[in-house]
């Protein structure tokens, strides 16, 4: 589904090495990435409505670059998933996800889009990094507005942080052509029940 | 005319079907039998001076009790009278769920009697387009209401997934946009000039 590309060999990972004039231009491109970041709001339950506090005037996201807010992913720079993700939104997001261009990264705001929160049920995503990669992990049920704007600026510190002698940094690959971005031992152990739900088991 | 005066035109009109009745919390309930079950709510929606002209919901209750029935409820308004009247219908769970559907009296009953079917298996004979609304059509597990059905589904996380992604999301809009394209007709002039310019990607 696109997010397939070739495995660097050794000699292009050798051909590449940091110098003045690369973290120059590292600095340069990374400050301008980090403070134009047009976010893709993918808004499925009450964080939406934080979300969207946070984009409103009283905290006004714009100062942090994010002036506009892109509907269309293909002009899009970072998703944020805000909500809980049912199985039936799961190839929607990926989709979107493999519409971005790259650069692009993903903020996963609130318990449900991060863990699947209290909805450890039948219909529920337990976590959308099992279905793309995600950069930043916002805590709250939902999160302040203040937590998705530091959320926010820690997406930015680590933007500040990246370097194009890293050939590896935007690949994503596919585990197999099944369409799992993890492996299913992996989706399984992270989607395991914990808290007080561990006293239901699968079966009653 | 009150409720309690429909459930005594009721026993006169059809006698053993109606199988009990009850007032509880204010409401009144009538139980009748599966195999006239459509008759009698014909009967309310027509007879002068019952009139319930108004389906509120359709819907059903699976009781955790396994030697009990599955019950299937139809609550009804009379909107001139100002009165309710809840039905239910008793299903033995040991025979193929089905009762006759009442979409040609209501016809908002078609999505109502699809989520039942969809959540609790019952098969509606007579449905015009009988297939799931909730879950997406190729929904393997079953019916996510039963109380036979675990909380977190049948299936392991990661094959939830797999199946997931394996849908295509677009497939769920090509129905809507084939019925825009079939009425294409019947739209008005400057509507229809508007779309032949290729403004929504139809040219006709």
């Amino acid at each position: 589904m696109g997010l397939t590309a070739p495995e660097p060999t050794e000699a292009e990972l050798a051909g590449v090495s940091p110098n003045f004039l690369t973290t120059r231009l590292d600095a340069l491109t990374n400050w301008g990435r980090a403070n134009s970041l047009w976010p893709m709001p993918f808004g499925t339950a009450c964080c939406a409505i934080e979300f969207m506090a946070t984009a409103a005037g009283r905290f006004d996201l714009a100062r942090f670059g994010m002036e506009r807010m892109s509907f269309s992913p293909r002009q899009a720079d970072v998703l944020i998933c805000a909500g809980r993700l049912p199985f039936k939104l799961a190839p929607i997001i990926r989709r979107i996800w493999d519409q971005m261009p790259q650069p692009k990264w993903a903020i996963s705001m609130g318990a449900c889009a991060s863990t699947g929160g209290i909805f450890d049920t039948y219909a529920m995503v337990q976590g959308i990094d099992t279905i793309i990669p995600v950069d930043v992990y916002v805590p709250g049920c939902p999160p302040r507005p203040e937590g998705l704007i530091y959320g926010i600026r820690l997406l930015q510190k680590k933007i500040m942080g990246e370097t194009m002698t890293d050939p590896t940094l935007r690949v994503e690959h596919l585990v197999d052509d099944r369409g799992y971005f993890l492996p299913p031992e992996r989706i399984d152990e992270i989607s395991e029940p914990f808290g007080n739900s561990v006293h239901q088991t699968r079966s009653a | 005319m009150s409720p309690a005066s429909s459930v005594a035109a009721l026993r006169a009109a059809f006698g053993p079907a109606l199988l009990r009745d009850r007032v509880t919390c204010g409401d009144t309930v009538v139980w009748v039998d599966a195999s006239r079950s459509r008759d009698i709510l014909a009967w309310l929606k027509d007879t002068p001076g019952q009139e319930f002209n108004y389906l509120t919901d359709v819907t059903a209750v699976d009781y955790r009790d396994p030697e009990r029935p599955l019950e299937v409820v139809y609550q009804l308004r009379s909107l001139a009278r100002r009165t309710d009247l809840r039905l239910k219908i008793p299903l033995d769970k040991s025979a193929p769920l089905e009762v006759d559907s009442v979409v040609d009296l209501w016809k908002g009953a078609d999505w109502l009697e699809r989520e039942v079917f969809d959540m609790f298996g019952v098969r509606f004979r007579g449905h015009p387009d009988l297939r799931r609304i909730l879950m997406w059509d190729t929904y393997a597990e079953g019916h996510p209401l039963r109380k036979d059905f675990p909380l977190r589904g049948h299936f392991t996380r990661a094959e939830q997934t797999r199946q997931a992604l394996a849908a295509n999301p677009e497939a769920h809009y090509s129905i809507e946009e084939l019925s825009i394209a079939e009425a294409f007709d019947e739209l008005p002039e400057d509507v229809r000039q508007r779309l032949a310019k290729g403004e929504r990607g139809y040219v006709k």
